[in-house]
């Protein structure tokens, strides 16, 4: 960027060009580093720990945790403001409960794979409410054919 | 068939190899028979992947399911419709779209440059051909949708209930144009990089690409958008989900590219912008197609994990490491022609304008991929939600959209105090206007909000005074009527101001946004017939339940459907009466299950009541308690089984069909509580509105021009060009 400061003073000192690159970049770098400072920051501070159902084991209380997994054969209870169930590994039967309140979406059901925030209360994983989301419908095929 | 079909890819995959050699080999030797060659194998591989789609679109019609996708996606009792576009519902068959579209925009793209860009068109065509040796050979050895069952079954699973939706069937080839046509501007900077023509004739051949690209993945988000909120029982439009951002992801750096482009073309600047953009661009769209398929981050929109996510990652890798490479190789040469005169200029507004979307698109970028980052740096995956997204996204907009308002009238170069102040007071006198007006109406309560509110009136005013000026000029110089000079002001000037039109929608679009999320109310409640509640203002009452049952064209049962009467009243005004209800479908797994309990053991969609208006939506779903059918349920199943053998063939269908009118007229007799997700939200409607804007702001400058505008365009083309000879 060119600011033309000789139109308005002619007697003002023009900036050596290596100089002020040298500038730019230092600037721009350090903006940059700060930019990516504050967003790991931010992002470590609002993330919510990933974990699979068996990871839950040594899930701390009050804690917020997205799970990742199928919802259990048969584990599906329907309760006046949502639903309650169990949710296993992707591969594997290591599986936890669940008690969630608000939208079900409508692809739910028994063994399809769900997202949701949970928090350990006692024994149960209490879901965040509206977080419990389902794999889109157009995913779920499994490819369960014998092909030639 | 399947043999024809598999045969068909692997000859493409043949001639893709064969094509990159030839124009390789023709653009190094400087031998046009060569390059003619490699170009005629697009073609080629357009025909047979034509050829490829056409037999597997000929399966789902005739039901083959001898097919193996058919088998899984279809049925004999799927519309026609559906069958037809079941084809990409399934990961092969998406994969073929993928390269169907791929060869027929490089043919398209081809064609029309096969007169111009000798130096650059031969590397291009080897790009395009890479990409479509890449998916042909996906298709080839990986996941072919030309696999044939040991044994056909009777009947298909059918096709999902949930995405029979128009609009959701016509989402997946939105979105694969879009990062389809992506690859014709990315294959084109390659071949300026490779041969130095940086200058702005490569830009001028694809640029209406370009837009068309922008164009289609936009519209496929849009409807992506409109199907969640229409068909899906959540209310909401956006989810910030993985696959979701990363549709985004290109289309805002594409957005970001076309605004560079411009100012390359007038003044030879942000020519390493440019070629970065688009080469950016590129690598996104195809790591988009990535992340629907290769398992790697969680996401309730991806194919569960497969065997693609290697492949791809190996493509990404050489994507990335060859656009740097390209871009450092060839620094010297894609240096600015001119350096920026001033920051109140409409050069750095524009620049502004990139930097803004280019972090939008960081922030995406990151927000997404932060499971993967937060691994590397705690060694635990992480997950981000909306909150995260919005604390970035909502400030970077209202910039964006501040930024759309200024660029369109601010001078070139420097502008003058009195160049800012014509044009700036009005806009500016608007937005204030508004802005007071509001907050006197206590909007102040959501500063976001009515900031946005603020920047979308800066915008249409700062648009509307463009075309009230030009409109005037247009009518002194031609005499024509308001309309007419409308007509033949937007016309003559298709790309500026269709580039206006686009800014009126995106601001229009973001109020929407802004008041549908700061203002939404909504309501989970469980009620029985005769209960109300109350909801952003709105009485809500459950009047009474529905029910009904629905057969296909064959005349079988399809589904079975139990509903409500909603009333809406606002100070006790009707407002609307609503009629949500939920389907439920039969299982197609039968085992263990009574023909009965079938029925509510399969999928089940929602479909909502709503009232869409330009002020407010009201909208509602409902889920009945069926489980307090079950003892009913149970014993119509075992009724069914006692009477297994007894009843004569051909009986059964209509004994079921009692079974089921008996259980709905029960329903409604004594219908248990419901529950209810009542939401109103203010100003939806103009978040589609604004996007139709958006989109007609991209077909006008889509539309070809008229031959005088040609001439003009040519004339000014040619300046530009023997301007760039002369600097070479």
């Amino acid at each position: 960027m060119v600011i033309h400061a000789r139109a308005c003073c002619d007697t003002e000192q023009v900036m050596n060009p290596a100089r002020k690159r040298t500038i730019r970049l230092t600037v721009a770098l350090s903006a940059a580093v700060l930019l990516a400072v504050a967003l790991v920051y931010t992002s470590l501070s609002a993330s919510s720990e990933a974990r699979s159902p068996s990871e839950l084991a040594t899930a701390k209380p009050g804690v917020s945790y997205q799970v990742t997994g199928k919802v259990v054969d048969d584990s599906v209870r329907k309760t006046s403001d949502g639903v309650d169930f169990r949710i296993r590994d992707r591969a594997g039967s290591a599986s936890v409960p669940v008690s969630y309140s608000g939208a079900i979406p409508d692809p739910f059901r028994e063994g399809r794979e769900v997202i949701i925030n949970v928090r350990k209360q006692g024994p149960m994983f209490v879901g965040e409410r509206d977080s419990l989301v389902t794999k889109c419908p157009s995913k779920f095929t499994e490819d369960k054919t014998q092909k030639t | 068939m399947a043999t024809v079909g598999r045969a068909c890819l692997i000859l493409a995959l043949a001639v893709a190899a064969y094509g990159i050699f030839a124009s390789i080999y023709g653009a190094r030797t400087r031998r046009p028979e060569w390059v003619a060659s490699g170009r005629r194998s697009v073609y080629a591989i357009a025909a047979l992947c034509t050829g490829a789609m056409g037999i597997l679109e000929l399966a789902f019609l005739r039901s083959d399911f001898s097919f193996a996708t058919v088998a899984s996606h279809s049925s004999t009792t799927t519309p026609a419709f559906y069958k037809i576009t079941a084809v990409w519902s399934s990961q092969e068959g998406s994969l073929l779209l993928w390269v169907w579209l791929l060869s027929l925009w490089s043919s398209l793209v081809l064609f029309l440059t096969r007169r111009r860009l000798r130096q650059v068109a031969p590397y291009a065509t080897a790009v395009l051909l890479g990409f479509a040796a890449f998916f042909a050979g996906l298709l080839v050895f990986l996941e072919t949708p030309f696999a044939l069952l040991a044994t056909a079954p009777a009947e298909g699973a059918g096709l999902n209930p949930l995405l029979r939706h128009p609009s959701m069937m016509i989402h997946p080839p939105m979105l694969y144009s879009g990062y389809t046509l992506f690859a014709i501007p990315f294959a084109f900077a390659v071949g300026a990089l490779i041969t130095r023509q940086v200058g702005a004739e490569w830009i001028g051949s694809i640029r209406r690409f370009a837009l068309a690209a922008w164009f289609f993945l936009g519209v496929g988000i849009l409807l992506g958008a409109r199907w969640s909120y229409a068909e899906l029982g959540w209310g909401g439009y956006w989810g910030w989900d993985p696959v979701e951002n990363a549709s985004l992801l290109p289309w805002l750096t594409g957005t970001a590219f076309l605004h560079s482009i411009m100012i390359q073309e007038k003044r030879g600047m942000l020519k390493i912008s440019n070629v970065s953009l688009i080469l950016a661009t590129g690598t996104l769209a195809v790591m988009g197609t990535f992340l629907v398929r290769s398992g790697i981050l969680d996401s309730i929109h991806a194919f569960g994990a497969s065997t693609l996510g290697v492949p791809f990652v190996i493509l990404i890798g050489v994507l990335i490491a060859s656009s740097i490479g390209l871009v450092v190789w060839r620094r010297d040469a894609l240096r600015s022609e001119h350096r920026l005169d001033s920051l109140l200029s409409r050069e750095a507004i524009f620049l502004g304008n990139n930097i803004v979307l280019v972090a939008m698109a960081f922030v995406v970028f990151w927000g997404t991929f932060w499971p993967l980052i937060a691994e590397a740096i705690t060694g635990n995956r992480g997950a981000l939600g909306p909150p995260w997204f919005d604390r970035y996204l909502v400030p970077l907009s209202l910039v964006l959209v501040l930024l759309s308002g200024i660029g369109p009238v601010i001078a070139w170069r420097k502008a003058t105090a009195s160049n800012v102040r014509r044009n700036f007071v009005v806009p500016i006198g608007a937005a204030v206007a508004l802005g007071a007006l509001l907050l006197a109406l206590g909007v102040g309560s959501r500063p976001l909000a009515l900031m946005m509110f603020v920047a979308g009136a800066f915008v249409v005013a700062s648009v509307g005074q463009e075309f009230w000026r030009g409109v005037g000029a247009r009518r002194a110089m031609s005499g024509d009527g308001p309309l007419g000079a409308v007509v033949s002001l937007v016309a003559r000037n298709r790309r500026r101001y269709g580039g206006y039109t686009v800014h009126v929608g995106m601001a229009v679009l973001f109020v929407g946004v802004a008041a549908s999320s700061a203002f939404q109310q909504s309501r989970d409640i469980r009620m029985s017939p005769g209960q109300s509640t109350r909801v952003g203002g709105y009485d809500v009452t459950y009047v009474r339940p529905t029910s009904r049952i629905s057969t296909t064209s064959d005349g079988s049962l399809e589904k079975i459907s139990f509903g409500s009467v909603v009333d809406v009243r606002k100070d006790g005004e009707k407002v609307v009466t609503l009629r949500p209800e939920r389907s439920f479908f039969p299982s197609r797994d039968v085992q263990g299950l009574g023909p009965v309990g079938r029925f509510f053991e399969g999928e089940a969609t929602s479909e909502i009541g709503l009232k869409a208006g330009m002020r407010r939506d009201v909208w509602a779903a409902m889920s009945p308690d069926v489980e307090a059918l079950g003892p009913i349920i149970q014993r119509g199943d075992r009724v069914f089984s006692a009477a297994a053998g007894k009843i004569a063939p051909g009986a059964e269908a209509a004994l079921l069909g009692q079974a089921l009118r008996g259980l709905t007229e029960r329903y409604v007799a004594a219908p248990p509580p419901a529950t209810f997700r009542l939401i109103t939200s203010p100003l939806v409607t103009w978040i589609w509105l604004g996007a139709i804007i958006v989109f007609g702001g991209g077909i006008i400058g889509l539309w070809p021009a008229a031959a005088s505008s040609r001439r003009r365009e040519r004339a000014a083309y040619a300046a530009r060009i023997a301007q760039d000879l002369g600097r070479a």
